[in-house]
């Protein structure tokens, strides 16, 4: 261990103030744990030259997985050789980030044998991040981590961990049980999340309703969003309660309606359903008084992304709605045909929807075997250069 | 490989979340009738059996040692028979069905230094990424620009004063592995210089038509220098995206004089009123300046006043924006409209304005 843990005045000044302070987090570990105590001189050292010191990951992992370990070496070893490397295991967590402390407590423990002591809860794929280890540590972890009922999550090439808003277990607007979807998924498709397989990343997140609390469209290529398809339930007594109250019906609710499909008279709320754009603003204000439609299920949208490579995108509509029933065949088939022709046509590197992209909207629906719906597009096409695959010949 | 003789378990997958889930739950599983906010940071869920189910938010640093959780577990052990969960923003979040064991948990809650809040018309966690904590990629950190600026917004987590919901998110670099692109307030790493390559380590590691086929610009090409298959970069064609590094470690992008921290305003998710929206650019840069990072908190909570201030109920900083038009933004803000502002990658025609409709 390095002396230069204890010398840290610029992350020392990150203990002060009232927001819970990672520093004390770090420190906590470093007193009983190498590694902790190395990382806080490596961060100190970035905050003194202003630039990170870690090197590109390489190829390390458990075996039989190509996935589920972030490979990390320090480029600064002589200096904090505890964390030469300082690799990284995402761990799969619970659906909707529930747990019983039994189980949590089991993951710190093995923890604090095999790694740095150090976690996130939660990474942004949604996974147990155990941040931090040696290489000849990995696979005591895993079995470690298996013993105790977890198992590593995705990471490269891979379908990636799925992830899930609160869902039906703590939620009324849920438009489809988010938690059961995500645990049958990530069961289907454990094979096609510990082995690369796939030009890039994939990744599935599903929210109960359209509030989207997982960030399901700009965060997944493949985005699930419960949604309704009959009319908005009322409870007149209570948004008159609502009224009563103080929340200003016609002015914040049916003035702030994206549709203009509602109108307060003071009495009766009315909602013209058929207009209705399924925002959720109203049911937010009043919840005691709105609740989503009993037709419900959810919306497939597909492409979100980030940056890398060829610009941000959110995912756009390509089955206006589905139900939802286990065991979730349609789902499964579709998502199926998705990755079987991505995986053959798209590019290294290339996510679902730049690979969309690409080839067209109208050629990927062809070759999925999806039927062109208007819900897909704002508008129809602007631009005049159509193309045509099929066309009229004389008859000889 | 020697072969282990005890059976290895593989891909089984999470724990079912079914058996983490308390009593309560899992008999009104999903037959929740409403919900209310009694106070900042608390939830009450009503089951149609008439059942109540209170949570508990308190926000955490999102590193957490594993000592710090196991203090977690002892007060869910205390308070909730062992039962809790975490959101998608990093809160840890304490599930009870006896109201009076609120406020003695609150109370331990505060003695160990964990605010609560985060709930209604306030700011949440902050989402973040690992910055110099423990990414290659990383043009700034991610914990610190985080903790110092929510000790300065703690207000408007543990209060709901704001006009709508705030969502601020980090990401280090434009990988984004924060996904930040949809966030009230963004606050995105910027590199500024193109790869340095080291054209002695570059044929040794990288795969050269990967490493032409990764710039999204076509910036890179295939060159001989001094007897080696390398390649070089038509400096004014990068936008340092970074996916060369990504690909080939010999191109590093990290630099100290120029990388720093962009300020990014008006995104959402969610669909409520207006639609799910990206981030539009407000600073394009301001200086890494550690432990503190002053200028970027000054920038993030100056933007945060000039909404707080202007902004109707309900209204999200973008449908803000959206009603009283850009150029009055920057001018409420101010901040200085610059070249950097206007789009030039793909599609940036659709970002112009194409009408004389000139909001003043």
């Amino acid at each position: 261990m390095s002396d230069d843990k204890d010398n840290t005045p610029k992350l020392d000044e990150l203990e002060t103030g009232p927001w819970p302070s990672f520093v004390r987090e770090m420190k906590r570990a470093a007193g009983s744990n190498p590694m902790a105590g190395d990382l806080l001189g490596v961060v100190e050292l970035s905050y003194d030259d202003r630039v990170g010191h870690w090197k590109h990951g390489g190829i390390v992992g458990v075996r039989g997985y190509g996935a589920g370990v972030i490979g990390r070496y320090s480029d600064v070893p002589e200096q904090f050789p505890e964390v030469a490397q300082f690799h990284t295991m995402r761990v799969n967590h619970p659906a909707g980030w529930f747990y019983k402390t039994d189980a949590l407590r089991k993951v710190c423990d093995v923890w604090e044998k095999h790694g740095s002591g150090l976690t996130n809860l939660h990474g942004a794929t949604g996974d147990i991040i155990l941040l931090g280890t040696k290489t000849d540590q990995l696979e005591p972890a895993f079995a470690g981590l298996t013993e105790a009922g977890f198992d590593l999550g995705g990471s490269g090439s891979v379908v990636r961990t799925p992830s899930c808003c609160v869902g039906p277990a703590r939620c009324e607007w849920a438009c489809f049980d988010t938690l059961a979807f995500t645990y049958d998924i990530t069961q289907h498709f454990q094979d096609e999340i510990h082995r690369p397989s796939l030009p890039y990343k994939f990744k599935i997140k599903a929210s109960g309703c359209p509030n989207d609390c997982v960030a399901a469209i700009a965060r997944a290529d493949l985005s699930l969003i419960g949604v309704w398809r009959d009319a908005i339930e009322v409870d007149q007594a209570a948004v008159r309660q609502y009224a009563a109250d103080g929340v200003d019906v016609g002015g914040e609710v049916c003035g702030r309606c994206p549709a203009k499909c509602m109108a307060w008279d003071g009495e009766t709320l009315a909602i013209d359903n058929g207009a209705c754009a399924k925002c959720m603003h109203c049911i937010n204000v009043m919840p005691k008084a709105l609740r989503p439609g009993r037709e419900r299920g959810a919306c497939i949208l597909i492409g979100g992304k980030a940056p890398i490579v060829s610009g941000a995108m959110l995912s756009s509509v390509l089955v206006p709605f589905m139900k939802m029933e286990p065991p979730y065949i349609e789902l499964k088939e579709l998502v199926g045909k998705i990755l079987e022709l991505w995986a053959d046509e798209g590019k290294n590197r290339e996510r679902v929807g730049e690979f969309i992209q690409r080839v067209g909207l109208g050629n990927f629906l062809d070759a999925i075997g999806l039927q062109p719906q208007p819900e897909m597009v704002k508008h129809p096409r602007e631009n005049p250069y159509v193309f045509y695959e099929e066309y009229f010949e004389e008859e000889k | 490989m020697p072969d282990t003789p005890a059976p290895r378990k593989t891909d089984i997958g999470p724990p079912d979340f079914r058996q983490f889930l308390p009593p309560v739950i899992t008999a009104n599983y999903g037959k929740w009738k409403y919900h209310e906010i009694p106070r900042p940071g608390v939830l009450v869920h009503v089951a149609e059996s008439g059942d109540r189910l209170y949570t508990v938010r308190a926000g955490s640093p999102r590193l957490l040692s594993v000592q710090t959780i196991r203090e977690i577990c002892d007060l869910a052990d205390r308070y909730c028979g062992g039962y809790l969960r975490f959101t998608s923003r990093h809160n840890i979040e304490f599930l009870l069905t006896d109201p009076s064991k609120i406020d003695p948990l609150i109370a331990d809650l505060a003695a160990k230094g964990f605010p609560v809040g985060g709930t209604g018309n306030a700011i949440s966690n902050i989402v973040h990424t690992q910055g110099w904590i423990h990414c290659h990629s990383a043009a700034t950190d991610a914990s610190g620009i985080v903790k110092a600026l929510m000790d300065e917004l703690v207000g408007h987590f543990t209060s709901m004063h704001l006009p709508g919901k705030l969502r601020v998110a980090l990401a280090c670099c434009v990988n984004m592995c924060g996904a930040v692109h949809c966030s009230d307030i963004a606050i995105l790493g910027v590199h500024r210089r193109p790869p340095k390559i080291n054209h002695e380590r570059l044929p040794k590691v990288c795969e050269l038509p990967t490493v032409v086929a990764s710039c999204p610009t076509a910036a890179i090409r295939p060159v001989r220098k001094e007897g080696r298959e390398t390649v070089e970069v038509a400096e004014e064609l990068c936008m340092f995206c970074g996916n060369c590094y990504t690909v080939c470690p010999a191109m590093p992008l990290n630099d100290p004089l120029n990388d720093g921290v962009s300020i990014w305003v008006g995104g959402k998710v969610s669909n409520a009123r207006s639609e799910p929206a990206f981030s539009k650019l407000a600073i394009p840069f301001l200086p890494n300046n550690p432990p503190r990072w002053p200028e970027v908190v000054a920038a993030v909570v100056n933007l945060v006043d000039v909404w707080a201030a202007n902004a109707r109920k309900h209204e999200r900083m973008g449908e803000w924006i959206e009603r009283i038009g850009w150029p009055r933004f920057f001018r409420l803000a101010g901040i200085e409209f610059t070249k950097q502002h206007i789009d030039d990658f793909r599609h940036a025609e659709t970002t112009f304005r194409r009408s004389v409709h000139l909001k003043g």
